[in-house]
């Protein structure tokens, strides 16, 4: 349905809008428009995947549908998010990501080539699903990164304004974005272990170095590294959330870079 | 009857002669008993504060009235009339209106949006009340002040900042850290300053209290006072492993803690946050220690630099504020202008007539086949009945006596004249 898509589009685009002016001369009264926009986009957004589903099909077989789930995973979990430490504010730096996402979503192929038949099982949902599922925790975890810098900013300058009394305390800003990290990396550690799995029973062997396989692996290894170095020598705070936008840039290209760019058993035009 | 406002405040009179005017305790009551053997004064209120000492009141002709208060209050105070000229202000009307809705607001305040103010409204006015001196006007114009206020407060973030240093200090502590009830806290040194930090910390929530001190028996008995322990001045660089705020303000001639100590306490902590409060002078906390990751130092300069920029913040929500009184102003004129006898007696009978003619109505519908004499009877006795009943109240209005403000109100009330714009 491909109005849906766009409605949706378009109430993401409204929510990025308001929730960028929020940012600058924001109030509760914004905060929540944001968010009723943001809710809106999602219902639409959920019912164009439904639709999907419905009629048999999982909607991660182009580029135009891979992204489009992304940002439904973003979304889903930054309402999540909102819901269990109210953190409103988040939509200012998330809905752009999700906007993009969204945008580039529907500028991308949507044309729709049947599965090779070798692919066609549970595994494509369960595996697409967990990774999708990974890279929303570590989206949002980049996105209260960007928080934790911008109040860390104004608190260390010495410059408190009215967008640094909105924002959340450093600590429930450190502490949410590491609990994203621990939800992100079993995630992507599930998806690349069904995604093995699944390689074995379709092509006979587990690892391929596929470029989306190395990618990944490139991806776990920062993740396993940040949450390493928070434990072991107490990097949080600055270098955590710093970390935590470097790993979501790497996510970022293992996901568009890798699909469009380099060649391999995940890209969809073959 | 017309408002009248005259006082003097922290912009108009030193303290020398605020303290002299102030009504304290007793003085107050027998202040408010003089006010009102005044013949000009119909009702007042007297409002007595450190920055500000002011009569409300309504009379009948603000010129000679406020005549007659200002020769009131240097006869009470025994001061020298003349020595308070200059420093009195007098406003009558709107003006005064305008003036009593902007003290509620903490607007004419030292520190604009400071919230004191309101309560010693609140009390002033019960006091007055409680005592038979306010009428119906200054009862009216002291609720209606008092809903402004708290209309300013909701609708502009006029007292959103902190305007003292050890409010900032507290409001910075909630930047940093969500939760201060698991925070442990150190007061390194005394002072006044620190101490009101201190509890203003306790109050938001802080438990784990260590003080240190360079003489030990005055740490112990500081850390009675906030319920903590005391630790020995040579001891204090090894607490700071496990400790999250301190607030230093020791005399010590330089710095105490450095920069090299800091890394090292940091590392012990694996890098959990620390807030740091130097404000001592000169300070004793060595400033390179803001640069360390996740350790901030603020020093009594940059407190005082939050401070005066919440101040500007508040300056702007000010003048946001100074439309919704103005708006308010109108609908107390608006009120006050219905208490006129003139309308209220139009009113009146506009409200009598129609009860009439529905009634009439509704019993010629009932008995159908009436003739015209009849009808007339009927009519007559209806008019007769509502007539004798609204004569003697609007005699009353029309007589000119001294609580006819009262009076109308009374009977707007009574007879639910102009119930939107009425009493409430």
């Amino acid at each position: 349905m491909v109005i849906l898509f766009e409605l949706a589009l378009t109430f993401y685009f409204a929510a990025t809008i308001v929730g960028v002016v929020e940012l600058f001369r924001g109030s509760r009264a914004t905060t929540r428009i944001m968010l009723v926009l943001a809710a809106v986009g999602f219902a639409l957004h959920t019912a164009n995947i439904a639709v999907s589903l419905l009629s048999g099909r999982i909607p991660v077989t182009n580029m135009h549908e891979a992204s489009s789930f992304f940002s439904w995973c973003i979304v889903l979990l930054f309402f999540f998010i909102e819901y269990r430490y109210r953190i409103g504010l988040l939509g200012s730096f998330i809905m752009p990501v999700v906007f993009i996402l969204m945008l580039s979503s529907s500028v991308l192929p949507r044309e729709i080539k049947p599965v090779s038949p070798m692919l066609q099982s549970y595994w494509l949902g369960i595996h697409t699903a967990l990774a999708f599922l990974g890279d929303a925790a570590f989206a949002l975890a980049a996105g209260i990164g960007v928080m934790y810098l911008v109040q860390e900013h104004f608190i260390k300058r010495k410059r408190l304004g009215s967008l640094s009394n909105r924002l959340p305390s450093l600590q429930i800003l450190d502490e949410v974005s590491y609990k994203l990290i621990t939800l992100g990396f079993p995630l992507l550690t599930l998806a690349i272990i069904t995604g093995a799995l699944w390689a074995e029973s379709a092509w006979g062997s587990y690892w391929r170095w596929d470029p989306k396989e190395v990618w990944s692996l490139i991806t776990w290894l920062i993740y396993a590294l940040v949450l390493h170095v928070r434990l072991t020598a107490g990097w949080r705070g600055k270098k955590a959330a710093i970390l935590s936008i470097f790993g979501f840039s790497v996510v970022i290209f293992t996901f568009f870079g890798v699909n469009l760019l380099l060649k391999g058993v995940h890209t969809f035009v073959r | 009857m017309r408002v009248l406002v005259t006082g003097l405040n922290h912009k108009t009179a030193p303290v020398e002669v605020r303290e002299r005017l102030a009504f304290d305790g007793p003085g107050l009551e027998a202040g408010l008993k003089g006010l009102l053997r005044l013949s000009e004064v119909k009702g007042a209120m007297i409002l007595s504060t450190c920055n500000r000492v002011e009569i409300y009141a309504h009379v009948s002709d603000p010129d000679r009235a406020a005549a007659a208060m200002k020769a009131f209050l240097s006869e009470f105070h025994s001061i020298d009339a003349g020595s308070l000229e200059g420093s009195l202000y007098f406003y009558a009307d709107r003006d005064a209106i305008r003036h009593v809705f902007r003290v509620a607001s903490s607007l004419d305040s030292m520190v604009v949006g400071e919230p004191q103010i309101l309560g010693q409204l609140k009390d002033a006015f019960e006091f007055a009340l409680s005592r038979g001196a306010t009428g119906v006007i200054l009862n009216r114009l002291l609720k209606k002040a008092i809903s402004v206020a708290k209309r300013v407060r909701t609708e502009t973030r006029i007292a959103e900042n902190a305007v003292s240093i050890s409010y900032a200090a507290v409001e910075l502590t909630k930047k940093i850290f969500a939760d201060l009830e698991d925070k442990r806290f150190m007061l390194l040194g005394a002072g006044e300053m620190a101490e009101l930090a201190v509890r203003h910390l306790i109050k938001n929530g802080v438990k784990d209290v260590t003080v240190v001190n360079r003489t030990y028996e005055r740490g112990v008995e500081l850390a009675k006072e906030f319920c903590g322990r005391a630790v020995r001045f040579e001891d204090f660089i090894k607490e700071l492993v496990n400790t999250d705020i301190i607030i230093c303000s020791t005399g010590a001639p330089s710095y105490i803690l450095h920069k090299s100590d800091m890394q090292m306490i940091m590392r012990g902590r694996k890098n959990r946050a620390v807030f740091i409060i130097d404000i001592s002078v000169p300070r004793n906390i060595d400033p390179e220690i803001n640069q360390i990751d996740n350790v901030y130092l603020y020093d009594v300069d940059d407190l005082q630099g939050i401070v005066d920029s919440n101040v500007e913040g508040r300056k702007k929500e000010a003048e946001r504020a100074e439309a919704i009184i103005e708006e308010e102003i109108e609908k107390f004129l608006k009120w006050q202008t219905s208490l006129d006898s003139v309308p209220t007696i139009v009113e009146l009978r506009n409200r009598a007539e129609e009860i009439k003619q529905a009634e009439l109505e509704r019993l010629m519908n009932r008995l159908g086949n009436v003739d015209e004499r009849q009808r007339r009877a009927i009519e007559y006795a209806v008019s007769a009945v509502v007539n004798k009943l609204i004569h003697p109240p609007t005699v009353a209005l029309k007589e000119d006596t001294e609580d006819r403000d009262m009076l109308i109100a009374m009977i707007r009330r009574l007879y639910g004249i102009g119930e939107n714009n009425g009493s409430r």
